[in-house]
């Protein structure tokens, strides 16, 4: 195939900003998808089927046939798991990744997130440590995601916020009833409740229309495309340069390099299953952290006998995710009206100056909870099934409100993607093998937040509360992040604080991949942000013909 | 319209091909491994004023995703609605689906607490509760009977759901 200036892997958050960055500095750019471009029309309203609820499959991949991994449990033994099952740890496989069905929440990390280590220290067992860049460095790049992919919300009233040079873009959606229930109750708390940015459009926006607020939100395709991904942003732009040819339904298997240590452009499995080789000058993994970390470990050569990157075996550590914890409360009226996407209300009181505590967690009330997904929140005294269970269900759907939060992780060294020796996927290809537990503290943190989450919901009325607490395995999912770690120090990290990878210079890592702590928030906006600021470094050492 | 008389006549045949001995309107089970499921999804949602697991057609989810993304779990359900009836004839001396409610509930309550039998009953509970709960395209909820007790409407956009 003809070479091309850049290939890009995985066309979600990080990739498809990237492709679009580079289209348009005008290199030539091959962008890979392993699975499909949905779009408005694919939004099917399936309540089991979908990227929350997996109970009939993934909605917009990776299939369960093709795409096997392996989960190593606590004991140490391992299993083959699917894609829509537990232990995966899935991301969507799609053009827009996440950013498709996701719920779109659209957070800045805190200041003190990029300076973990600095703020409190070493934590035994934990590979916390600082970012190499500041929230100063990455500001104008906040900027860059909130106004070309599209944020709404209202974060005035948030004094714990870094400082922002321009508001968002759209204004919030209207209150829901959980907005107008939570809000007085958390002032009266002397908490600073406000509007959660949101990746959607509350008004028309980028030529598409606003929110109809149904309750098939997070986990769906948007019906009315007023959801802001990659797949229906950056992507088309960097269709519309002539610059980007999209390739859907491709697998990569590896990264090739050359005898000097250079990459050279990637193999991959095409639509049709056929093995093809696209020569570049330089590419971009995109893929996650889980699978970016399990395409660098596949890159297999003389040079590179571990993999790239990994000469000091630090590809796949750090595995990490967010332990979400949080409570519900029964309050004494209905507090449901199926006004979506829900979530509306956040605080970011208990992200830092916790005490004892390195850390904590933005708390916001959460997502509709769809009637199958409620069936597995009831407290723990209501009986599983029988007259007792339907009951409750009838008697608490409207009155219920959830508040939670995803916790900072305490990253782990031994928490970490390896690639299985004997498992392989319907490629050929060994698949992912993970294995590893949360940090102890994380959990001790969580569960601090989770009393924090009941506190809230009782000043807001409710009648009885009941907490939701988190286990003690590896956490990864939607918001996996750490295994390609950014540093200055060659022999504790990946890519440098360009995402270029340490010995390769023409290899990027530009994902989630990449994040040293992944903050007190859901992270996709941060890796847009990084993903523009990588961008644009490349691009300025970009020669013309070869990268530098 | 013809559409949907085609999918119709589809389902029909498949309904023939994959049942054994007596003619079953099931995919997956027998007659009587049929009402030996709805039996038990009776106790796990009963009826009361609003319908039940039965009457919003769980059972007819449980076996159509026996032959679909549940076909994992086939040999699962067989074996343990045979331990159904067993512990039923042991109790009472009639099959499960035969038996009086109470005994029913008794056995089920056994099934549960056994060790052994209690990953089926769990799986079981999950799968009623998602005929129950879940999406009507996949035949349980009929006639949204779930989200009409919780009040919630349906999808707001027709031709879409």
């Amino acid at each position: 195939m003809t070479r091309v200036n850049a290939v890009v892997v995985g066309a979600g958050a990080g990739g498809g900003v990237v492709a679009k960055e580079l289209a348009e500095a005008g290199l030539s750019v091959v962008l890979l998808e392993r699975g499909k471009w949905y779009t408005a029309f694919d939004c099917r309203k399936d309540d089991l089927r979908n990227q929350r609820t997996s109970a009939l499959g993934n909605a917009f991949g990776p299939d369960d046939e093709r795409n096997p991994r392996v989960a190593v449990d606590s004991a140490g033994r391992a299993r083959v798991v699917r894609a829509s099952g537990p232990g995966y740890h899935n991301n969507a496989a799609c053009v827009g990744s996440g950013t498709l069905s996701y719920g779109a929440m659209a957070w800045r990390y805190m200041e003190r997130d990029f300076r973990m280590r600095s703020t409190y220290g070493q934590v035994a067992g934990s590979t916390l440590e600082d970012w190499p860049i500041s929230y100063a460095d990455l500001e104008p790049y906040y900027e860059r995601a909130e106004w070309e992919i599209g944020v709404s919300g209202d974060d005035a009233g948030n004094p714990f916020r870094g400082p922002r040079r321009k508001a968002l873009p759209m204004p919030p959606l209207p209150p829901n009833r959980e907005f107008e229930i939570l809000e007085p109750a958390a002032r009266r708390l002397g908490l600073h409740p406000f509007h959660i940015p949101m990746l959607r459009n509350s008004v028309p926006y980028n030529g598409r229309g606003a929110c109809m607020r149904c309750r098939w939100c997070v986990g769906f395709a948007c019906e009315v495309d007023a959801k802001c991904g990659t797949q229906n942003t950056v992507i088309p732009k960097a269709l519309a340069t002539g610059n980007c040819m999209l390739r859907t339904d491709c697998m990569a298997r590896q990264i090739l390099t050359d005898e000097r240590g250079r990459v050279t452009g990637i193999e991959y499995f095409d639509a049709h299953d056929r093995l093809q080789r696209q020569d570049a000058d330089l590419v971009v993994v995109s893929c996650a952290a889980i699978e970016s970390a399990r395409l660098l470990l596949n890159s297999r050569s003389r040079l590179f006998p571990n993999g790239l990157g990994n000469r000091y075996d630090r590809v796949g550590r750090n595995l990490q995710g967010h332990t979400y914890s949080g409570a519900l409360g029964l309050m004494p009226s209905e507090a449901y009206d199926d006004l979506g996407p829900g979530a509306s209300i956040a605080i970011c009181d208990y992200n830092h100056g916790n005490a004892g505590l390195a850390g904590g967690a933005m708390l916001a009330n959460e997502f509709i909870r769809l009637p199958i997904q409620f069936v597995g929140m009831l407290p723990p005294d209501v009986p599983k099934w029988g007259q007792a269970h339907k009951d409750f269900m009838r008697a608490a759907y409207r009155r219920t409100v959830a508040v939670q939060g995803p916790t900072q992780e305490m990253p782990v060294f031994e928490s970490r993607v390896e690639v299985d020796p004997t498992v392989r996927d319907f490629w050929g290809i060994p698949v992912a093998r993970l294995s590893g537990d949360k940090h102890p503290h994380t959990v001790e943190i969580a569960r601090f937040m989770a009393g924090k989450a009941e506190e809230w919901l009782r000043e807001a009325g409710a009648e009885r509360t009941w907490k939701k607490l988190p286990g003690s395995g590896l956490s990864a999912g939607q918001h996996q992040a750490g295994t390609c770690r950014m540093g200055d120090d060659p022999k504790t990290s990946v890519v440098n604080r360009y995402c270029q990878v340490h010995e390769i210079d023409n290899l990027f890592v530009i994902d989630g991949s990449v994040h040293v702590t992944n903050g007190g928030f859901n992270p996709v906006l941060t890796i847009m942000a990084n993903a523009y600021r990588a961008s644009d470094h490349l691009v300025r050492g970009w020669k013309g013909t070869h990268y530098r | 319209m013809e559409r949907r008389k085609f999918i119709a006549a589809g389902l029909a045949g498949t309904s023939i091909a994959c049942s054994r001995g007596a003619r079953s309107a099931w995919r997956f089970f027998t007659v009587a491994e049929g009402r030996a499921i709805e039996a038990a999804c009776g106790h796990i949602i009963p009826v009361d004023r609003d319908p039940g697991a039965v009457e919003a057609g769980a059972a007819v989810f449980i076996d159509r995703q026996l032959t679909g993304h549940y076909k994992e779990y086939q040999t699962v359900y067989r074996n343990c609605i045979a331990a159904l009836d067993r512990q039923s004839v042991a109790v009472f001396g009639r099959a499960f689906a035969d038996a009086p409610p109470e005994v029913q509930l008794e056995v089920l309550k056994r099934i549960e607490q056994n060790p052994r039998t209690k990953p089926f009953f769990e799986l079981l509970v999950a799968h009623t509760m998602q005929g129950f709960y879940g999406s009507p395209r996949h035949g349980g909820n009929r006639g949204r009977a779930s989200w009409k007790m919780l009040g919630v409407a349906g999808p707001p956009v027709r031709g879409r759901a």
